[in-house]
């Protein structure tokens, strides 16, 4: 416990530097537009396939666990889309991006770490943990809602292929299901979990690169405690946020 | 000048320094010696501050840097150049990029003036051709003279070279101790350099130190080494086959 308690401390020390006043503006903004390409636009790729066959998958599903008469079949568009825009964009993406650029953050501070890469940011008089840590959180939470509005119009656009191209559920069916009883409140609750989510997939992992120590298998250690953390985070978020705004 | 005294440093039980005393004028270069596991990294750390000491005290020509406070620190930081061991270049720049950055970090010289700076300082180590080129496209002797032109690119008072030498050929280690001594006499600093490189001590080495078990066991000139009879010192430069090799010429 006292651990736990040492590291949230240390963690939360770490992030009253990464937001103090940076040195020079012009070399974060620059900085900032670097790590949304890197934490974004590179993203895309992978967001794109996944959200295709998460929402396929979730037509499918849908029509095969209805086994009633009574229940319309438009109710597959509107469960592939209130499943998408709640819980699978935001939270699946989070999750996708806690592998994928935690990983990455972790494994490159800490890289930087045990290379003396960090330390000499510091003798120049630089705060290191502001100038590498802060772009990256920011970039991810400015770019992840943007990430996981595409990743719903694909993951849908996954659920009106099925439509067209099996019998499950008609085209109509599925179009009219998806535009029924739409509430713009839940993308609301849907892109601040994105925001919020990005911000512990982003800091999570650079804190463990930025304590690591010693050799790469280190900052191997720290990569994998990164993600882990960080997923373990994103779903107990997850949770609390759905109490407060949707209950 | 750099002033030490009475500087003592424990991680947990163990004691990495003791009581050191020590003083590094300006433009001389002093060179701490000692085998692995001594202390003199630890020391080096000490000064710029990387590593907090539990006791003693640090002066920059008479400014307490322990006293500091964070932003006087950073200020103070802006006067020192340090070499590290591996060249510690940030991978994702060119030699250009990781020159010009503490220009860009620290200074307000116009983009002409940091590329004239930049231009000068690779002219100094002779790299005048790599400025596009990346940290993992140089050789290790490269990346030491990169090192060295980042570490003096902002004018420094104060330069640190964190074992200058190591994993290079001898040829090269010469360039590398050669170029340490001429900036340090051309721009007038003060330069500390730590090594258990002999041959390195005996090419540089104005003034030197040496640290045994966390203590300053020795101190004197390159000429007062040879004549010594401090029994720790002999074995020390014994085991470097530095006297073997003399002797034998």
């Amino acid at each position: 416990m006292a651990s736990f308690l040492f590291h949230v401390g240390k963690y939360f020390i770490l992030m009253w530097r990464v937001f103090s006043r940076p040195e020079k503006f012009s070399i974060y903004r620059k900085r900032l537009f670097d790590e949304m390409v890197s934490l974004g636009i590179d993203s895309l790729g992978i967001i794109a396939v996944i959200s295709l066959f998460m929402g396929a998958v979730i037509t499918i599903q849908t029509a095969a666990n209805i086994d009633s008469a009574f229940i319309p079949t438009y109710t597959i568009g509107f469960t592939t889309r209130q499943s998408t825009i709640l819980e699978f964009s935001p939270t699946i993406m989070a999750l996708i991006l806690a592998g994928k650029v935690g990983s990455n953050i972790a494994s490159e501070i800490g890289l930087m770490r045990v290379t003396e890469q960090i330390d000499a940011l510091e003798i120049m008089g630089v705060n290191s943990s502001a100038y590498l840590i802060l772009p990256k959180v920011v970039a991810a939470v400015l770019i992840n809602p943007f990430l996981v509005v595409i990743s719903m119009f694909v993951s849908i656009g996954g659920g009106y292929l099925v439509a067209n191209f099996s019998d499950i559920v008609t085209v109509a069916d599925y179009v009219y299901g998806i535009q029924l009883d739409f509430k713009p409140h839940h993308v609301v609750y849907a892109l601040s979990k994105a925001s919020v989510f990005a911000f512990i997939f982003t800091s999570i992992p650079a804190f463990n690169g930025y304590y690591a120590s010693g050799s790469a298998l280190e900052v191997g250690k720290a990569s994998t405690h990164g993600v882990v953390q960080s997923s373990i985070i994103i779903l107990f978020t997850n949770y609390i946020i759905t109490q407060l705004f949707l209950i | 000048m750099i002033e030490v005294n009475n500087l003592y440093k424990s991680f947990g039980d163990l004691e990495v320094l003791k009581d050191i005393t020590a003083t590094f004028e300006n433009g001389k270069t002093s060179v701490i010696i000692g085998a692995s596991g001594s202390g003199k990294s630890t020391l080096a750390r000490c000064l710029v501050g990387l590593v907090e000491p539990n006791k003693g005290e640090v002066l920059y020509d008479g400014r307490s840097f322990l006293d500091l406070n964070v932003k006087q620190r950073k200020s103070l930081r802006k006067e020192v150049g340090f070499l590290f061991q591996g060249g510690a270049l940030f991978d994702y720049m060119t030699v250009e990029e990781n020159i010009r950055f503490p220009l860009d970090m620290l200074t307000k010289l116009s983009k002409k003036e940091k590329k004239h700076r930049v231009d000068t300082v690779l002219d100094r180590v002779e790299l005048s051709n790599a400025h596009k080129l990346y940290p993992s496209e140089l050789s290790g002797g490269m990346k030491k003279r990169v090192g060295i032109a980042r570490a003096i690119s902002p004018n420094p008072r104060y330069l640190f070279c964190d074992e200058p030498n190591s994993g290079l050929d001898p040829q090269t280690s010469i360039i590398i101790d050669d170029l340490i001594l001429e900036i340090t006499r051309e721009y007038d600093i003060t330069t500390l350099v730590i090594t258990h490189d002999m041959n390195s001590v005996m090419e540089i080495g104005e003034h030197i130190i040496f640290i045994h078990k966390g203590q300053k066991w020795w101190e004197g000139t390159k000429e007062e080494i040879l004549e010594t009879d401090n029994k720790e010192l002999l074995s020390f430069v014994d085991a470097s086959g530095f006297l073997t090799n003399k002797k034998n010429k």
